[in-house]
């Protein structure tokens, strides 16, 4: 879709300003858990993104590096799922700062001494962020499965112990949680469980994907179909600013990879140009100025 | 607008956010002129977080030290309702908020129009190198450019899409320096305003200067009566998360938006 049909559709633009943060399906759509409200779907059957490989991966940092790239993220599905995943982190450090999403069910103490020396051997930082929603296991584990509440705790706790302070994230599906009383019942909570310094990022739904089913669908009125975007606004999209790589191919966001039309090219060069907002999703963002990244 | 350009220089002082902190600022100028620099230049943010905004103000004006515009002053010469500072945290933000309409409510008329005629950024050389100096970063005046999340690739970026061999900015308030090359690449000078997360109350300033036809850098700690900064923040009614900042040296506000790393060091 060009440019100009895009103006024709009534959806708005968004172009790419720079690329800054590079995405990586790094474990497909491969998943230990099968979260009721997770946006993609992800299973431990879902192949629908395959597990990127240590070549994969290194490939599209080769071209990150000469098109200068701040900031690298991994996600999937469970990133420590894949076997390659502590060399793939390693190699992105060299060269520079890496968050990774994961639900923590697998970082145990050997886990998390692995990433403490990856951390100290690099130069930038390495985030680690854990989803958890709810503050005890009656609310969290309807969403994310029985018995994860504490299996989630018990990685936030290696983590803490090996030195590394976690970015908890926490869904809208919490009920509350985004409200000043629950945000700071979340902050004494994580002090509670041994992280003095506690680190919080809260999360609008993507009513697309497993949360289609959960809770509800996006209305047809949620649309940008229509809107005309301002520089302003266009500046806090995140899709101004990053692209995702996935099994099969460059992606414009971390949100859209089960929209074909949302897959860009093969390399990012090829994704150096803009995208129109005509999913739903994109309806998300652009009225909570939210962003994946952390 | 075109870039300013002072023109070639040995040995320069960069001062980044001020933050009201005049009591510091009148103790780095004299540091500064000690050390027989040929100019000091201001990176903005003169006003937030301290006490009696002007006085910062009119230190500078009448020095005729060079300034340039930081987010701060670009939303007290536009009227703006927030400092847009950058933060995403609504603690962070609501502390904010505190500082910005204090500093607001503070600044004289004649000096937000003052804002309002500095540029956003200026340039100049030293051993022939290009310097771009900057409040954030070249692209954006809020930009965050921290020690840990500012790799080498994008700092080459940066410098080519900007045509500059070195970029010097504060914002951060906190001092780093990253080289990709002889006198390629980042300087944060950090802040005379708010001390370094570091359980210290001294804050910092740098020097660039000339050395070996080469650009070196020093971070110079300056120690100033903060207890008197304290007293006077108090007496103004402002938080008490700030004056405790300005007596410990630990950031006790705007901390959702530091990088691990960075967070690791401080204590809150």
């Amino acid at each position: 879709m060009n440019a100009q049909s895009s103006a024709s559709s009534g959806f708005p633009i968004a172009p790419l300003f720079a690329l800054d943060t590079l995405w990586f399906q790094v474990a497909g759509t491969l998943c230990n858990l099968e979260c009721t409200h997770c946006f993609i779907s992800c299973s431990p059957t879902n192949h629908a993104h395959e597990m990127l490989t240590l070549a994969d991966v290194k490939r599209h940092l080769r071209e990150a590096e000469a098109l200068g790239v701040k900031e690298y993220y991994f996600t999937g599905g469970e990133p420590f799922m894949n076997h390659e995943i502590f060399e793939i982190l390693e190699e992105t450090l060299c060269q520079g700062p890496v968050s990774v999403l994961t639900n923590g069910v697998l970082i145990r103490a050997d886990t998390a001494a692995r990433l403490k020396r990856l951390s100290d051997a690099s130069e930038y930082s390495l985030d680690i962020r854990i989803s958890i929603d709810g503050w005890n296991a009656a609310t969290n584990d309807p969403i994310r499965g029985a018995g994860t509440f504490e299996r989630i705790l018990g990685g936030v706790r290696a983590l803490a112990s090996a030195g590394l302070n976690p970015v908890i994230t926490v869904t809208e599906a919490c009920e509350g949680a985004a409200t000043q009383d629950g945000r700071t019942r979340f902050f004494d909570f994580l002090r509670s469980i041994g992280l003095p310094q506690p680190r919080l990022k809260i999360m609008p739904l993507l009513r697309i994907g497993a949360e289609e089913q959960r809770l509800r669908a996006y209305e047809s009125w949620e649309t940008l179909k229509g809107r005309e975007l301002t520089p302003d606004e266009a500046g806090v999209l995140q899709c101004t600013g990053c692209r995702m790589v996935t099994s099969k191919g460059v992606y414009v966001c971390p949100i859209l990879i089960d929209a074909p039309d949302a897959k860009m090219g093969e390399t990012l060069g090829e994704t150096a140009r803009p995208f129109t907002l005509s999913h739903q999703a994109c309806f998300t963002c652009h009225e909570t100025g939210f962003s994946c990244r952390t | 607008m075109q870039d300013v350009n002072l023109g070639p220089f040995r040995r320069i002082a960069l001062f980044g956010g001020i933050y009201s902190n005049y009591l510091s600022l009148e103790r780095a100028i004299a540091l500064a002129k000690a050390k027989n620099v040929d100019a000091m230049i201001a990176l903005g943010d003169f006003g937030a977080f301290g006490p009696h905004p002007d006085r910062t103000v009119e230190i500078l004006r009448a020095s005729g030290i060079p300034t340039i515009q930081g987010n701060y002053e670009e939303s007290l010469a536009t009227g703006a309702e927030n400092c847009h500072c950058g933060y995403t945290d609504p603690r962070d933000n609501a502390f904010a908020q505190i500082s910005y309409d204090y500093t607001r409510e503070k600044t004289a008329a004649a000096h937000k129009a003052w804002m309002a005629t500095l540029p956003p950024q200026l340039r100049l050389t030293i051993a022939g190198k290009r310097l771009l100096l900057c409040h954030g970063s070249p692209r954006k005046i809020n930009e965050f450019l921290w020690e840990t999340t500012t790799p080498r690739p994008f700092i080459e970026k940066l410098l080519s899409d900007h045509a500059a061999d070195l970029i010097v900015c504060t914002h951060t308030g906190l001092q780093w320096q990253r080289f990709t090359g002889p006198g390629r690449g980042v300087v944060n000078v950090g802040a005379l305003g708010r001390p370094a997360n570091d359980g210290k109350p001294n804050v910092w300033f740098a020097i660039l200067e000339e050395r070996a036809g080469d650009v070196a850098v020093d971070f110079v700690p300056v120690d100033y009566d903060h207890a008197r900064l304290a007293r006077e923040m108090r007496s103004e009614g402002l938080p008490g998360e700030f004056v405790e900042t300005i007596e410990t040296g630990w950031w006790t506000t705007c901390l959702e938006i530091l990088p691990a790393k960075e967070r690791a060091r401080g204590r809150f």
